[in-house]
């Protein structure tokens, strides 16, 4: 808040507030914030000029965590209020921090909703697979069979991949992370941003406290070569810790190949291109599951489609060029009128 | 009122207003006629062109439009009847009336429909062409009701308005569901000769609307004309009335619907504050002709977010309000349930915002075409927590627009928001409204804060208003959260402090009572009476004012006073009500007003007048009512 610091390039840190930050130690969301502010430094966004919206969730006490403007709203409503933030005032960087629960539970019907208008806004989607502010409950992206302190036999119902649910309802902007790679999901929420339209971002985040190491064997220290495919845009889908693995389409499925086996060159490996119009290949690899292939990492889908708040200001501006009135008493006199005297 | 008819001799057309000669002329102050049917022949648009050419010749009008819920009912039951009443007349207009003195039916089931709201002596136009024998059983009759003694005394015309509407019209090359169609505009010509209007507007109307369709255009024009004729030259139509034009206050008139009022209100006040409208909101009977009325005035800057629930409405509503712009959404009692959890956010972040609730039949579903005022303690109280706000009521169609003004300025100049409920009857409902251009209006100011100031805290609060400051984002150096989440006083920050809750629950509440300073007081009619006051509120006021208006003329010791700020309310309240022996609370629901006035002012005893039919108050019974009460006090 001191005025003298906005004069000069934003670094991290200024990002900050002075607020205490009170996650547990070792969630995963440190690591969001982290990379989140880093975005916004490289970004060079100023700090007036962003707004974070929450819903409710652990996830959502980040807004009072940044420097910025916040509103900390309720349960499941964060992407519609920021709808309206975003329409009233179309220049804002508007970010949505929500989780598992938040946006796929109490809030599915905003958060598909917000992907089909597609509106310019960056959605992060903090993915624990469990409710943490209740104290460990399964949510809609638990495992099937997951026990948890309302599902001590299990649960009996299959979880959402986030992923499905956003290319389901259209969206132009899908990519996935884990919390354990700062430096990726950095470089992801800068692309978040300068993606014009819905931009989610799934972290794969991690409760130490309700749901611990359920990513662990996508994160681990020892598996994630093998386990992450890190996706770039142009670049063959290749991982492993040799990069010597790679996928290819096989008739109508894809296959993990191993260059230098069985008559496999690089050549054989898909290039990534993440504006494919057709989500059909995004769809594949964002349903890539362990064990039989790893999980697909980086910005999955990026296309251009008309923006929501951007055709609504057109409009708005077509009709003030094209309408019969030029003020409201123009309005009010049109029409059957009749005078009293 | 008794309506004569004498008999037609040598007709020849005059100029409006001229008394014809060799015809009983009836001059009348105002004349309720109700134009039933079918909800797919035309009622709603025969109606509105009469109220348009009656209004534009200078009448009093006040109208109800009656619609079944359903879209396309069976055809020719009674579920299926659309009616439009129109009350006009040059003084005592105050409501669309409670029983038309001429009813159009265009079948039996529109005639089943009001059969038990009809006048002793009215007239009643039938299309005789759909009084079959399986048109009366659909309805509900044993038999012909014209070949009993059912109307023996009513005036009753019959014509054969199907057939002479397709006679007429045969050569234009139309289909035979195209040429009936056009019988809505037979009867509406029946009308215009009755009550001697011109046609001139309506056949403007058709010219306009029908510019592509020159021969859909010349049926319905055609018809119009072939209906006045007939009514000219039947037998059996022999008087026609004239009613005598209204002495109004000087000015430009429009006829406006509530809900059309309430938009125009909204697009007012936001150009007063010098803000951008946003509208959030979700389709919804009877609230959505406001959304369809802002829709078109995007040109005005107007922002329109049609969302995906009624959550969303409100919610991207609160967002584009902490985002700056004046924010409004409009619904009905079941989506103000679901608004609920939103309000009290509005509440907690003291952040301006209008809800409006065009109130309708409930609970549940209800009925959701009919109206009620059964959505008050909902408006009041209806959230978790203590939860305070502004609750405003309107009393006519065209007062809408002042009351969305009003509902405007106190969210915006007290930082809180307010619930602004209407009622389907004054939401669907027109009459004319004196337009206000905006130059007469005052400018609102909102409680903006656009600069950096370093020792500015969000919840900071003036003495006066205790409101707080409003700094949207992309104000430089001013960065801050709000939320849900309880804050401290002074630094804004989350707080989960008992004492501080204390006196942030206090202080949220003390803010909205500070808000009677900043009203009107209250009225009330009848400064010599003592015995009996009447107490109202909201859209039920035409009616309620008309029948204490009638009281007073006949000299009875009554008075009335109608209530639009609900909460906070005007100051001299008790003062008012203290005046009087008895105290009677009439409302469109079972006592939740008169329940709010016994909670604020226990020392008064409240009597009610209740009714709960998703239909609007009669005069007579409220008449029947107070005279009961002032003559019991007599005895």
């Amino acid at each position: 808040m001191e005025e003298a610091t906005l004069e000069c390039p934003l670094k991290p840190k200024d990002f900050a507030s002075d607020q205490e930050v009170k996650w547990c130690p070792g969630c995963g969301d440190y690591a969001v914030l982290n990379a989140v502010k880093r975005a916004l430094a490289e970004l060079n966004i100023k700090k007036e000029d962003a707004t974070f919206v929450s819903g409710i969730g652990c996830s959502s006490r980040f807004p009072y965590y940044v420097d910025t403007y916040g509103f900390h709203t309720i349960h499941g409503r964060a992407a519609a209020i920021a709808t309206g933030v975003k329409v009233a005032n179309p220049n804002l960087s508007v970010w949505v921090a929500s989780g598992d629960g938040d946006s796929l539970a109490i809030g599915g019907n905003h958060f598909i909703h917000a992907i089909r208008r597609n509106i310019n806004m960056n959605l992060i989607l903090f993915n624990n697979e469990i409710y943490g502010l209740t104290k460990g409950q399964y949510s809609p992206t638990s495992e099937r069979g997951k026990v948890t302190k309302s599902s001590p036999h299990g649960t009996v119902e299959d979880p959402f991949n986030p992923a499905e649910l956003a290319l389901g309802a259209q969206g132009s902007f899908y990519a996935r992370v884990p919390d354990t790679d700062v430096k990726l999901m950095t470089s992801v929420m800068v692309e978040a941003e300068k993606h014009q339209g819905l931009s989610l971002v799934e972290v794969l985040q991690n409760c130490v406290i309700f749901n611990d190491k359920v990513h662990a064997a996508i994160t681990g220290k020892e598996t994630k070569l093998d386990n992450q495919l890190i996706l770039e845009h142009g670049q063959p889908m290749l991982f492993g810790a040799e990069k010597n693995k790679g996928l290819r389409l096989n008739g109508l499925d894809l296959e993990v190949v191993t260059i230098g086996e069985n008559n496999i060159t690089e050549a054989d490996i898909l290039i990534h291109d993440e504006t494919l119009v057709n989500p059909t290949l995004h769809f594949m690899l964002s349903r890539m599951q362990l064990p039989e292939f790893p999980i697909a990492m980086g910005v999955i889908r990026n296309v251009n489609k008309n923006v929501y708040d951007q055709a609504l200001h057109q409009q708005r501006a077509d009709e003030k060029t094209n309408s019969k009135f030029a003020s409201l008493n123009d309005l009010f006199l049109s029409g059957n009128t009749f005078k009293v005297v | 009122m008794t309506l004569k008819f004498g008999i037609q001799n040598n007709y020849k057309p005059l100029p409006f207003g001229e008394i014809r000669e060799g015809l009983m002329k009836t001059e009348l102050e105002s004349v309720v006629i109700k134009f039933a049917g079918d909800s797919g022949d035309g009622m709603q648009l025969a109606g509105s062109l009469f109220t348009e050419t009656t209004a534009n010749i200078g009448n009093q009008i006040a109208t109800f439009p009656d619609f079944p819920s359903e879209i396309r009912a069976p055809q020719g039951t009674v579920a299926g009847v659309s009616g439009y009443q129109i009350h006009f007349g040059k003084s005592g207009v105050h409501s669309p009336g409670d029983a038309p003195d001429v009813l159009i039916a265009m079948n039996p089931a529109a005639l089943q429909a009001n059969l038990h709201n009809l006048k002793p002596a009215s007239t009643i136009i039938i299309d005789s062409d759909t009084f079959k024998k399986k048109d009366f059983e659909k309805a509900g009759f044993d038999g012909n009701p014209l070949e009993d003694n059912t109307f023996s005394d009513y005036k009753v015309i019959e014509a054969p308005i199907t057939s002479l509407t397709k006679t007429n019209i045969t050569d234009l090359g139309l289909d035979n569901k195209s040429m009936v169609r056009c019988k809505n505009m037979f009867a509406l010509g029946m009308v215009y000769w009755l009550f001697n209007e011109p046609l001139e507007k309506t056949i403007n109307f058709f010219d306009n609307k029908f510019k592509k369709l020159p021969a859909v255009c010349e049926a319905n024009k055609r018809t119009l004309q072939s209906g006045h004729n007939y009514a000219e030259t039947i037998e059996a139509l022999t008087s026609s009335f004239t009613v005598l034009p209204a002495k109004k206050q000087p000015g430009t008139y429009r006829n406006i619907t509530g809900n059309q009022a309430a938009a125009w209100g909204f697009l007012a006040a936001a150009e007063k504050a010098k803000k951008d409208l946003f509208l959030g909101t979700y389709p919804i009977t009877p609230a959505t002709d406001i959304l369809h009325e802002l829709t078109k005035h995007k040109w005005a800057g107007v922002k329109i977010v049609q969302a995906e629930d009624e959550i969303a409405g409100i919610c991207s509503a609160i967002g584009a309000s902490f985002a700056g712009d004046v924010a409004i959404t409009t619904t009905s009692g079941p989506g103000m349930a679901l608004k609920t959890e939103a309000i009290g956010l509005a509440v907690m972040t003291e952040l301006p915002l209008v809800i409006v609730n065009v109130q309708r039949g409930g609970p549940s579903t209800g009925l959701p075409t009919k109206t009620e005022q059964s959505d008050l303690q909902q408006a009041l109280y209806g959230r978790n927590g203590e939860s305070p706000l502004v609750v405003l009521s309107a009393s006519t169609p065209a007062d809408c627009f002042d009351w969305a003004f009003e509902a405007t300025r106190i969210a915006l100049e007290h930082m809180t928001p307010v619930i602004l409920l209407t009622e389907s009857y004054i939401g669907n409902g027109a009459e004319p409204w004196k337009i206000k251009l905006t130059e007469e209006l005052p400018d609102i100011h909102p409680r903006t804060l656009d600069s950096y100031d370093e020792n500015w805290k969000p919840y900071d609060r003036d003495t006066e208003k205790l409101a707080r400051q409003w700094v949207v984002p992309g104000t430089k150096g001013m960065e801050h959260r709000i939320g849900g989440l309880e804050k401290d006083e002074c630094t804004g920050c989350v707080s989960h402090n008992p004492q501080n809750h204390a006196i942030m629950v206090a202080t949220r509440q003390n803010k909205i009572d500070k808000i009677a300073d900043f009203i009107p007081l209250q009225k009330y009619k009848g400064k010599d009476a003592t015995k009996l006051l009447v107490v109202g509120w909201g859209g039920q006021f035409g009616i309620l004012f008309g029948a204490v208006n009638d009281l007073q003329k006949e000299g009875k010791n009554i008075a009335f006073t109608h209530f639009n700020y609900i909460n906070p309310l005007p100051k001299n309240t008790a003062e008012i009500f203290a005046k009087f022996d008895r105290i009677l609370v009439c409302e469109l629901n079972n006592g939740q007003f008169a329940d709010y006035l016994r909670a604020q002012f226990p020392q008064f005893t409240y009597e009610q007048f209740n009714k709960v039919e998703g239909l609007p108050f009669k005069i007579k019974d409220l008449k029947n009512k107070f005279n009961e009460m002032l003559e019991a006090g007599n005895a």
